[in-house]
């Protein structure tokens, strides 16, 4: 009996990748065995991410976001990815801002929260240079769920009735037990998934202290995965509390010690947003002439070697105090 | 005893936070829906449930977070989890209060939070998009809305785009959509009154204005019919505690509350 469709959006969907091919793929892609996966970020970005993927990040917005990753692949130019906007502030808007990005599956961009809107995002999307099709955040994460567990599809109860829906390519069908209306989401299985950490092992052992948002299922539903942490530690703290490994290591394929790796965000129970350098970053993007973000992509990203230089650049004393506001002690240095 | 100034925005804080009852749960982003259960937990709802999105749930929020994640939504909580589980947590019928907001609402409650404009492709203002809105909208027991500024620009015949489900097109229509049942928007409040859904209609009805505002600005500053209510109230000013706890305990970096 086929599945009547009653009704369905006329979203895009981005990410081609189905949870089949993705099984067979892994059969032969991704090693078992523990094996060191440390390398530096340079190198990862260069061999796990390509032009035209679909990159999921880690964290929320300006939580716990993989900032080094995400400066290295607008360092390497990297074009036309496709991202999940899955709550992404800061991280997808220095990748747009670098010209990285052709489409977008969005749940919420485009807002600082607080803070206002991206001049960067709404100049991009309010032309139609990058494409979007839009989800919700819940919605966004059962795809994540169904592209984790690898099924095709999952029925959700939201979004319906709404023109959310419509723009998504969501199908209204009635449950075929209960009779009552679902909506059906098609699954997704990112092809590269960048996240920071609290702290992992040489093999991909990763544990996040706080809230794990999102990281847990898009681990589990993309083809790659690259991890930078506060502290790289041995596999024997690891062995000791393994009920904390969030993503085990065979689902990793890169892992980076990187210290600060989050700024400017927020790394919970480590330092706080650098609210100075998210304003200053704002109101550069929310300037007529492009060429003001171009200046300062030089400046923290293209003119700089890598992130060690970007964290000297800033500086230990900035540093330090993000770590006192994170404690809510006054700064003294 | 009644505060001798106060904003608007004070105002619209305590009337908030009025609306949640004790023993409740709760599900905010930050600004003033935050700020009213955090306000509400600090005078007549000490045991309110507070649930972030991003999967804190009930922190001991120290100060307002700045972020709907930031390590505030987390600070001293008794579980911290992911995004899923706080929708799962949703569907399931734990929570029963979540705040929304929008750059423009209908007379049943529908809410655009994605676009100004009637072009998808091209439009005047691109806004963030449904973020957990239309997930709360959809899952909730009740939501309660909050507008900052009553207008007809922001309360329209028709918004631009329905991010996040009010009362759609009417009586049974959440339900003819597939929508959870009993659910739907309960409140609104803004910087001139209090107002909820008329039960039978499902149209957005005046209930209160604030002190110093007439039916009548009510009805001027809305795009749609309003219903208005037999009696109409007047909603109680903030009291002294309330405000020395907004400046003081809650937002003393005055993120919301300028200095």
């Amino acid at each position: 009996m086929e599945m009547k469709i009653l009704k369905e959006g006329t979203g895009e969907i981005f990410c081609k990748n189905t949870p089949s091919e993705v099984r067979n793929w892994t059969r032969e892609s991704k090693p078992r065995a523990l094996k060191d996966k440390r390398m530096r970020i340079k190198d990862a970005v260069k061999k796990y991410i390509s032009d035209g993927d679909y990159l999921a990040i880690g964290g929320f917005g300006h939580i716990r976001i993989p900032m080094a990753i995400i400066y290295e692949i607008v360092r390497q130019r990297i074009k036309n990815l496709s991202v999940a906007g899955h709550t992404a502030v800061q991280d997808i808007d220095v990748l747009m801002a670098g010209g990285c990005v052709s489409a977008v599956d969005i749940a919420y961009v485009v807002g600082f929260e607080l803070r206002g809107l991206s001049g960067v995002q709404r100049r991009l999307f309010e032309s139609g240079q990058v494409k979007k099709t839009d989800y919700t955040n819940g919605a966004m994460s059962y795809r994540l769920r169904a592209g984790a567990q690898g099924i095709p599809f999952i029925p959700v109860k939201v979004m319906l009735g709404t023109d959310t829906m419509m723009h998504s390519p969501g199908k209204v069908v009635k449950c075929p037990f209960t009779g009552e209306k679902v909506l059906l989401l098609p699954s997704l299985n990112p092809d590269v998934c960048i996240l920071h950490a609290h702290r992992a092992d040489m093999y991909g052992n990763v544990q996040i202290d706080g809230h794990i948002v999102k990281d847990d299922l898009q681990a589990r539903a993309s083809k790659r995965v690259i991890v930078t942490c506060e502290e790289l530690v041995s596999t024997d703290k690891i062995r000791a509390e393994p009920g904390r490994t969030v993503i085990p290591f065979f689902m990793v394929d890169a892992v980076i010690e990187q210290p600060w790796g989050s700024h400017p965000g927020n790394m919970p129970y480590k330092y706080y947003f650098d609210h100075e350098f998210t304003e200053n970053y704002l109101s550069v993007g929310r300037e007529e002439n492009p060429k003001a973000m171009e200046a300062w992509l030089d400046d923290w990203v293209y003119n700089l070697e890598d992130y060690d230089d970007y964290l000297t650049k800033l500086g230990a004393k900035r540093l330090y105090n993000l770590r006192d506001l994170e404690f809510l002690r006054p700064p003294v240095r | 005893m009644e505060h001798k100034s106060y904003t608007l925005r004070e105002l619209m804080a305590v009337n908030a936070a009025r609306q949640l009852e004790d023993g409740k749960s709760v599900a905010v982003g930050t600004g003033l829906p935050l700020i009213a259960a955090m306000l509400a937990q600090q005078t007549h709802a000490p045991n309110l449930v507070i649930f972030f999105e991003a999967g804190g749930i009930a922190p001991q929020l120290p100060i307002l977070p700045i972020s709907v994640g930031d390590s505030r939504t987390i600070h001293r909580a008794l579980c911290t989890t992911t995004l899923i589980d706080i929708m799962d947590n949703m569907r399931r019928g734990f929570i029963d209060y979540a705040f929304l907001g929008g750059a423009q609402i209908d007379k049943f409650g529908n809410l655009n939070s994605t676009m100004i404009g009637n072009d998808y492709e091209r439009p005047k203002v691109r806004f963030p998009g449904s973020g957990g809105a239309n997930d709360f909208g959809s899952l909730a027991w009740e939501t309660l809305i909050i507008m900052d500024r009553h207008s007809p620009r922001r309360f329209v015949e028709k918004v631009d785009f329905v991010t996040t489900p009010g009362y759609l097109y009417g009586p049974g229509a959440r339900e003819e959509e597939g929508l959870s049942e009993n659910t739907g928007p309960s409140k609104v409040i803004t910087d001139l009154s209090l107002l909820d859904f008329e039960p039978k209609s499902k149209r957005m009805r005046l209930i209160a204005t604030h002190p110093g505002i007439s039916v009548d600005d009510v009805i001027k500053a809305t795009g749609f019919e309003l219903i208005i209510a037999d009696e109409v109230g007047t909603t109680t000013p903030p009291t002294a505690e309330e405000i020395q706890i907004l400046h003081e305990v809650i937002d003393p970096q005055g993120f919301v509350f300028k200095k």
